[in-house]
């Protein structure tokens, strides 16, 4: 009697750990199917067009009869809108972080925080349309020649949308900085700024740069804003005042127009994919091996 | 009589609600070294940290009474804090380099007060680090992160870097209680020296160092002064029956 109880319980046992672990490990399962269908069909696209063509041909024109498949154009793209955005959020987000973290009050830290966390909730469409028809004829005002769609107007937006993301882990990583060091700086006579700049800021450095890079991948991975507001003319250039196209805008393009599944057109999404995938996962590493050795340091 | 560097009277002292300080009156006389000891939290590093106000940092501090330095209220509104630090230098319990190299370390010091000459910077990092008697272990490796080094030598670095900035007085909190007895002795050694050209006040857990070291001493004890005389007459003589048994070891 006894017996057979046990081996019931122990079933019951079996049956939840099992479930407890599909459960934690379904998000892997569904990455690695992810990178898999990525990594299929971005064979079946390089099987046509080999790496070096898509690497170094200098236009990006599958839609086309004449067809190129150059990623540069749309590399360009993405890395001209990430690098106005990390220009726009990197200064006002450090700025934000040595307040929050250096001068402000209590009050106002645990105040501004939350402010900072409810700026990342704005859903990215309503970043876009304010891109698009606030940013845009603002900078209309100021540069006559700017296009309707262009890659300034969206870096900014998109810089405005990663400030939070900056100011907060940047915030972190300089509130971590021990007590003790702030008082080394105060007690041979720094003023706060002093401290804040030449003591705590280089000791919390790889936190930072572990915000930075977060910020940067963020950034490359960032489609609806672009897709609204930069346009969708993949253009080998470095002017942000004319339309571009970035890699994310590309597949939102090609997910939500008339090319038929199955064909070379349709495979190129899935190698930008594939390239996208790569790079921000090189950078999340990278930032992550960063955040690490931050932790070791003061613990 | 000797003016006193620093003249305390009536001085209180709290975190939030917690009565840490009662009623202190105390003179500190220059070029001596003054002892302040007595158990764990009885007030001592409270009190010295209020002499440089390093714990206005601390957000819920608050103080009653008065901290004169020559004759000057250093609470008063129109002190300059950043001046007051200057001449009145602290070293810390637990070492507290930062995270910049040996040579760096001292440099941003002088360059905070706006020293920019790149040779008076090096003459004073070589000469502050020959008084904390550190200059012949790092003078092959100035450009080295300042952590690399032993608990020992980042304090004597610590103490370098104090020096520097030429202060009247250096205040010592605790500052061998987290070294080994051979950099202690390094210290005291130290502490020793420096007497001849700085006015030293050291809190300090342990009673043989108090003893050696100092040439006054004021035991603390619950916040309160119990008794403060020159060294020898505390630890020989003590008035009050609470010295007596604390630096015989009955209690604390």
């Amino acid at each position: 009697m006894i017996k057979k109880k046990r081996k019931l319980l122990n079933l019951k046992e079996t049956v939840i750990e099992s479930l407890l672990f599909l459960c934690s490990f379904f998000s892997i399962f569904v990455t690695a199917g992810i990178v898999l269908v990525l990594l299929v069909e971005s064979w079946g696209f390089f099987k046509e067009v080999s790496i070096l063509n898509f690497l170094t041909d200098r236009q990006w024109t599958p839609l086309f009869i004449n067809k190129h498949f150059g990623i540069l154009p749309l590399l360009c793209g993405t890395f001209l809108t990430t690098f106005i955005a990390v220009l726009t959020a990197i200064p006002i987000g450090l700025i934000s972080a040595i307040y929050l973290s250096e001068y402000a009050s209590l009050r106002v830290r645990n105040t501004v925080k939350p402010f900072l966390e409810i700026l990342a909730a704005v859903p990215t469409v309503v970043y876009g349309y304010f891109a698009l028809l606030f940013i845009t004829p603002l900078l209309r005002q100021v540069i006559p020649g700017i296009s309707g769609f262009n890659a300034l107007s969206s870096g900014i937006v998109m810089g405005i949308m990663i400030i939070p993301l900056v100011a907060s882990l940047s915030e972190d990583a300089m509130h971590a900085v021990p007590m003790n060091l702030r008082e080394g700086a105060y007690a041979v006579g720094s003023s706060r700024m002093q401290s804040a700049l030449h003591v705590v800021f280089p000791a919390a450095l790889s936190g930072i740069t572990a915000a930075f890079i977060l910020a940067v991948s963020r950034a490359i991975g960032e489609t609806m804003i672009v897709a609204i507001a930069a346009g969708q003319q993949p253009k080998l250039t470095l002017n942000p005042l004319v339309p571009i196209e970035t890699i994310t805008a590309y597949i939102v393009q090609i997910s939500l127009g008339d090319t038929p599944h199955g064909t070379l057109e349709y495979r190129t999404i899935f190698a930008c994919g594939m390239t996208l995938f790569l790079l921000t996962f090189v950078l999340n590493i990278f930032s992550f091996k960063l955040k690490r050795r931050f932790q070791e340091v003061y613990e | 009589m000797v003016n006193p560097t620093f003249r305390i009277t009536g001085l209180d002292a709290f975190y939030g609600n917690k009565h840490v300080l009662k009623n202190i009156n105390i003179d500190i006389l220059p070029n001596a070294v003054t002892a302040l000891i007595g158990p764990s939290g009885c007030g001592k590093s409270t009190f010295i940290r209020s002499l440089n106000r390093i714990n206005d940092l601390i957000l819920t501090f608050r103080r009653e009474g008065k901290v004169c330095y020559h004759n000057q209220d250093i609470y008063a509104k129109d002190v300059d804090v950043v001046e007051l630090r200057r001449r009145v230098g602290m070293v810390f319990q637990k070492p507290n380099p930062f995270p910049k190299s040996i040579y760096d370390n001292i440099a941003y010091c002088l360059k905070v007060h706006g020293i920019k000459d790149k040779d008076k910077i090096d003459a004073t990092v070589e000469s502050s680090l020959k008084k904390a008697a550190l200059w012949d272990e790092v003078k092959n490796s100035l450009r080295q992160n300042a952590l690399t080094l032993s608990g020992g030598q980042q304090q004597r670095l610590c103490i370098a870097r104090t020096l520097a900035v030429e202060p009247e007085v250096i205040l010592f909190d605790e500052p061998c209680s987290s070294l080994d007895p051979i950099s202690t002795a390094k210290i005291e050694e130290l502490i020793h020296q420096l007497k001849q050209s700085y006015t030293l006040i050291i809190v300090t857990h342990n009673m043989q160092q108090a003893a050696r070291v100092s040439d006054f001493a004021g035991f603390f004890l619950l916040g309160e002064l119990i008794e403060f005389d020159k060294t020898d007459k505390i630890f020989t003589a003590p008035k009050d029956k609470r010295t007596e048994d604390y630096i015989t070891g009955r209690f604390g």
